[in-house]
């Protein structure tokens, strides 16, 4: 089994390399483009062990603990 | 009295933080190591100084905050020890879970390095007690994420209980109400921008720092 987390600033936290990103795409002539949000990836191996819901419960204690700072940011959980 | 230096892997204001306090109180620090178990017996002061401890990899301060050392730092703070995280050791300390909020990166992406006015606006802390009426003092910033942000409620309740200690008096990076430094409920722990560290003696443009270590050292 493989974990994919996927961390974002939350909403109404200030992504100021989102904005310099929009900024960028803007002049470059995306004007369509807006709410750019940057946030990182985090996989790795889990081993075949546990069942699926296990491992996604020991995967969303690691963003709780480590991975992902509550205070700013949100996150998902895939496993496959 | 009996002062603590953290070393983190890229901690690298260590030495000037121990310089600082030896320089500024008399008490010359011992640098205790991120791996370590157990910290000195009786001490009064824990300093958590600025770098970049472990690269700053996923979140500035995430993983010291995580270090052996910290289980110490937090057991020392329950039991009323002052502690003083400066820089990256306020990230640390906001990692922790030891302060409130978090810091962002700078509002406008710079590196922001130089000399900064602060309002002392709680002088009655066991940090600040010693600045007696003096409301303005100068040091300096040096960092890229030093924006500090905590929600409204968290903010109100900062403020309401006198838990804003430095303010910005012009806020270099958009922090939150302009806030530099604030202290735990109780009063022992300090989180703070600024570099008290850097601004111990007149030759480094300000000796306003000293009297921080010096507070310190009087109420302990």
């Amino acid at each position: 089994m493989r974990a994919k987390v996927e961390v974002f600033l939350k909403p109404g936290v200030l992504d100021v390399q989102g904005k310099a990103i929009e900024g960028a795409l803007h002049g470059l002539g995306f004007a369509e483009v807006d709410h750019v949000r940057v946030g990182k990836t985090i996989s790795f191996d889990l081993g075949d062990g546990a069942d699926r819901g296990a491992a996604e419960a020991r995967v969303k204690a690691m963003c709780d603990g480590l991975l992902a700072n509550a205070v700013i940011e949100s996150y998902r959980v895939e496993i496959a | 009295m009996k002062a603590a230096v953290v070393v983190f892997p890229g901690s690298n204001c260590d030495r000037d933080c121990a310089v600082a306090v030896e320089r500024s109180t008399g008490a010359k620090p011992k640098m205790v190591w991120h791996a370590e178990t157990e910290l000195e017996k009786g001490v009064d002061l824990i300093v958590l100084p600025g770098g970049f401890s472990y690269g700053d990899y996923l979140r500035c301060g995430a993983m010291a905050s995580q270090s052996p050392v910290m289980r110490e730092v937090k057991a020392a703070a329950d039991r009323g020890v002052a502690v003083v995280g400066i820089c990256n050791g306020f990230q640390v300390l906001c990692e922790a879970g030891m302060l409130p909020g978090a810091l962002l990166r700078n509002e406008k992406l710079k590196y922001i390095c130089k000399q900064v006015a602060l309002d002392v606006v709680n002088a009655q802390t066991r940090f600040t007690a010693a600045y007696a009426g003096k409301r303005q003092v100068m040091m300096t910033v040096g960092n890229g994420e030093g924006n500090y942000f905590a929600d409204e409620a968290t903010l109100d309740r900062l403020e309401g209980q006198g838990q804003v200690v430095f303010r910005y008096r012009d806020n270099p990076n958009g922090s939150m109400r302009a806030i530099a430094g604030i202290v735990s409920e109780r009063g022992n722990v300090l989180g703070m921008m600024p570099h008290p560290d850097r601004a111990f003696e007149e030759e480094l443009g300000s000796s306003d720092g000293a009297v921080l270590f010096q507070s310190v050292a009087a109420s302990a």
